[in-house]
């Protein structure tokens, strides 16, 4: 697989570790009154989708960015790819 | 009819006119009491243990391919029962015991042969680690055995022990496990569970769930709607898309898993031999060809194919433990989808919907489980309650802290 880094271009999915599902970003507030349920579906529970999946890609062996892969699980087809800094402050996070 | 070797010796004098098929090609009935998703060897394993061992009737299991086509197809056909937790070791001790006694019990040849699996270590760690698995194995009646390198190399000579980085210290010996021909698990299960009334109804994939108040009334699928009382999941790689249609999230990734296969040769590896400072495990099966595979690929996939650095990192591995592998030539490879759960073990529960049960996350090792994992799935159909060895797959273990983390490494599917 390639993964089209935004700033350095086409790269081959062996330099990148991979962490999963996208929304491993919005960590639960961990003094909200249901925390704890909040974080056993944070941690543990995935949909798990078969079709597009945005997920979390490590440049390990690059500039040791983190990228949000918009990939279909169902070929492999990558068809976006934004840094996970951009995705978590246009859902309104301070970094 | 029973296989037998008179029955063989009757049909070829009289022309082999009075084979059958195997199993009927029933039309779905509107409503069965169990309903069984997945025609694998889990799921035909389940319908076979409900009739025969829990005297069940009106069973179906539906199928959205032709039965074996999945995993119980794809797998390299290793048994086992080498765990070291309590919530595990068990339930894969009750497994071996039950393929030992497979063939006799539903009259078919699947070529159990136990021919040994050897861990090997290659560090003081790793001896120390595999020493304490032993126990742990020996404490649940299972059979283990450490071996030093000199053992080792009379039993394996070929594998090279000179590895500077990784220099085989001995292994971890289970002279029970070793391999099962994959194929006809699924074929003897369906042959038994047909004999016993069940109806295997192959091309029909389950489209959604029947549901008020949250009770399951049947499934819809694309040869129309069947009613069940109870209704049991056991599809593999498969389960996070299945279950989402009953609003069901799953402690489970799905990851596509490689195995390659090389050109037939002459006999050389006899048992399973496993790779301790990678991931690889290779046996020779009796047509020749060396069976083998490593790690996942590592990211979220239900393609039934991988990518070419995978291949490179096992064929790596291969080279390291046995240099003679690179004369051989990859005849085939291909990719399976493995239900991994958060923490490497599998799942045998109720699920919230009153009906509905749940049999998956079984990572990158459901093959040797076939038989218990019928047997116990059956048992939590059948009776509500959990098989004895199966008290610990609970989806609530998760919420609890109850992990059962043979790895530890935590909730992250793709290291598991």
């Amino acid at each position: 697989m390639i993964i089209n880094h935004p700033l350095l271009g086409p790269r081959d999915a062996q330099e990148f570790t991979y962490l999963g599902d996208a929304s491993l970003i919005d960590r639960p507030d961990w003094s909200a009154e249901d925390a704890n349920e909040q974080y056993y579906g944070y941690a543990y529970l995935r949909d798990n989708p078969a079709g597009l999946h945005r997920e979390l890609w490590f440049h390990e062996q690059g500039d040791r960015s983190w990228l949000v892969v918009t990939r279909n699980t169902l070929t492999h087809e990558i068809t976006r790819v934004e840094f996970a800094s951009h995705v978590a402050r246009l859902a309104g996070r301070s970094r | 009819m029973r296989y037998s070797g008179f029955r063989i010796i009757k049909e070829a004098l009289t022309g082999n006119r009075g084979w059958q098929p195997a199993w009927r090609n029933p039309e779905p009935k509107p409503h069965y009491d169990f309903v069984i998703i997945g025609g694998g060897g889990h799921g035909l394993a389940t319908a076979y243990y409900l009739a025969r061992e829990f005297g069940k009737s009106r069973i179906a299991v539906l199928e959205k391919g032709w039965i074996g086509g999945g995993n119980v197809g794809r797998n390299t056909t290793i048994i086992r029962s080498n765990y070291l937790l309590d919530g595990n070791e068990p339930f894969y001790e009750f497994s071996l015991k039950l393929w030992e006694g497979l063939e006799q019990d539903f009259n078919y040849n699947a070529m159990v042969s136990q021919r040994g699996v050897l861990n090997l270590m290659h560090s003081d760690a790793q001896r120390d680690a595999f020493t304490r698995r032993g126990n742990a194995m020996h404490l649940n009646g299972a059979d283990a055995q450490l071996l030093d390198a000199a053992q080792v190399r009379e039993m394996v000579p070929y594998l090279n022990f000179n590895n500077a980085r990784f220099p085989i210290k001995g292994g971890l010996l289970q002279r029970r496990g070793g391999t099962v021909r994959h194929d006809a698990v699924a074929w003897g299960y369906a042959r038994g569970a047909d004999t016993r009334g069940v109806d295997i109804i192959q091309n029909c994939e389950v489209t959604g769930f029947r549901m008020t108040n949250g009770k399951v009334q049947g499934v819809e699928t694309t040869r129309g709607y069947i009613g069940a009382n109870k209704i049991g999941c056991a599809v593999a790689g498969s389960s996070g898309a299945l279950m989402a249609k009953a609003d069901q999230r799953l402690p489970i990734e799905s990851h596509v898993l490689q195995a390659f296969v090389s050109e037939g040769l002459k006999p050389t590896i006899k048992g399973v031999i496993t790779f301790g400072a990678g991931h690889f495990y290779v046996s020779q099966s009796d047509k020749g060809g060396l069976v083998f595979g490593g790690d996942i690929d590592g990211y979220n996939s239900y393609a039934q194919r991988g990518n070419l650095p995978t291949v490179e990192d096992v064929c790596e591995s291969g080279m390291a433990l046995m240099p003679m592998i690179g004369r051989a030539r990859l005849l085939r490879m291909w990719g399976g989808i493995m239900d991994m759960s958060m923490d490497g073990s599998p799942i045998i529960d109720k699920t919230d919907i009153e009906g509905l049960y749940f049999n998956g996350g079984w990572c990158y090792g459901g093959f040797k489980a076939t038989p218990a994992s019928g047997w116990c799935f059956a048992h939590l159909l059948a009776t509500d309650t959990p098989h004895e060895t199966a008290t610990a797959y609970r989806f609530d273990r998760f919420r609890k802290g109850l992990m059962i983390d043979e790895k530890g490494v935590g909730a992250q599917p793709n290291l598991h």
